[in-house]
């Protein structure tokens, strides 16, 4: 249950930015391949704002999906898992160039 | 509940060396720091304040007279309440984890120090493997041990002579490089020795953390199925090594090498793969070479 240490750290650096101002909502920006359980961090994320200046705020997240690209063919492929070898035929070399993202992206605040 | 102090514990960090000193980390980060030997000198009164301010850090809830002012604002809102406004932040959620690592990081190279995180899911042989390397590979070593509660495993190292601390992460699934950093201000290992961190046995959030080790090492037995690196793939994608342990009980069991070696390979493909037994020894003489030449290039 890494996401609650994660959340703490989401909410730490969002209650930094905004200087006691009151906090409507954070916008996250996660991707598919990051291994964070959205879930789990909804949860985490009622739990961690309590008391904070991002009491009651909603939780946006803007979902990446993961995507490598094979050295061999040059082909985009889609990831749901961070594999590093493309299914294709020469089982080449696959890079993983989206879906790894974990932003806090923006805050809502007054 | 520490058990040393009977300080209550929540989500708190506790690191510890042989003497009973030790250090709470609280959620907030706050740290507190508890000398054993002051346990047995009329002391105690004093640590019965410093939990009075464990307790005011549990209140949190003086925030919420914080809130009584903002109540003060809520009077302005019929001014001021206009429109809510986005701020772009674009902030890394790892990023506190992270400075931290590279500060781990910058102590070890300055001092030419190995630092070796090991990984892997709870009963797939570290503590024994690490017994056994610290008693054969005869290279300094020190050993930051994480472990949720107790400590046992650090007590079956400190067996074998070597400086241990332990840090109990209470109800936190992996070590972060704050906790590593203060483990290393107890141990204050030598320069140009080993440290070993043996990580919280756990597959999943250990992956997630750098704790600014030169080397991931990641071990998996064989009672636990070839296909281990493919269910968990975060924790093996960052392998530099993976030890295929308990390779005695091979006669035993319907376990495919080939096929543990391909999901590695499929996950990992620059992950040196190693085979152990560390009852039998078979494997342990390339483990202990790894070491000692990943030591050299790392003070290079």
């Amino acid at each position: 249950m890494h996401e609650l240490s994660i959340t703490r750290n989401i909410v730490a650096t969002v209650v930094e930015h905004a200087r006691g101002r009151k906090v409507e909502g954070v916008t996250l920006k996660v991707g598919d391949l990051a291994g964070i359980e959205l879930q789990a961090l909804r949860f985490c994320f009622d739990v961690c704002t309590d008391g904070t200046c991002l009491e009651g705020a909603k939780l946006h997240i803007e979902q990446i999906p993961g995507r490598g690209r094979c050295l061999e063919c040059d082909e985009l492929v889609a990831l749901e898992q961070p594999i590093a070898i493309c299914p294709c035929d020469k089982r080449a070399r696959l890079v993983i160039e989206a879906g790894e993202e974990l932003l806090i992206h923006s805050m809502e605040v007054h | 509940m520490c058990r040393t102090c009977g300080c209550s514990d929540g989500n708190m960090v506790t690191v510890g060396n042989a003497d009973g000193d030790h250090t709470h980390i609280l959620p907030d980060g706050t740290v507190i720091e508890h000398h054993g030997h002051s346990h047995d000198h009329g002391h105690s009164h004093d640590h019965g304040h410093s939990h009075d301010h464990g307790h005011s850090h549990d209140l949190g809830h003086s925030h919420d007279l914080g809130h009584s002012h903002d109540h003060g604002h809520s009077h302005d809102h019929g001014h001021a309440q206009g429109p809510s406004k986005v701020e772009i932040l674009e902030a890394k959620v790892m990023e506190k984890n992270e400075r931290l690592a590279e500060r781990n990081r910058g102590w070890f190279a300055g001092r030419e120090v190995l630092a070796l995180n090991l990984m892997s899911s709870p009963g797939s042989g570290k503590t024994t493997l690490l017994e056994r390397t610290l008693r054969e590979l005869d290279e300094p070593s020190t050993v930051v041990e994480g472990d949720q509660e107790t400590a046992r495993d650090a007590e079956r190292l400190r067996a074998t002579g070597v400086p241990v601390v332990q840090v109990n992460t209470g109800t936190g699934c992996h070590l972060e490089a704050d906790m590593v950093w203060m483990g290393l201000q107890t141990l204050k290992p030598d320069a140009g020795s080993v440290v070993f961190i043996e990580n919280v046995g756990n597959l999943v959030c250990p992956a997630l953390f750098d704790l600014g080790e030169n080397k991931r090492v990641v071990l998996f037995s064989i009672t636990e199925g070839e296909d281990k690196p493919l269910k968990y793939p975060h924790m093996f994608k960052a392998a530099d090594l993976v030890l295929i342990t308990k390779m005695d009980l091979l006669p035993h069991l319907d376990f495919d090498l080939e096929e543990a070696k391909a999901s590695v390979a499929a996950i990992a493909p620059d992950a040196r793969i190693m085979e152990v037994s560390t009852k039998s020894g078979d494997g342990l003489a390339a483990w202990y070479d790894w070491i000692r030449e990943t030591k050299k290039v790392a003070a290079a």
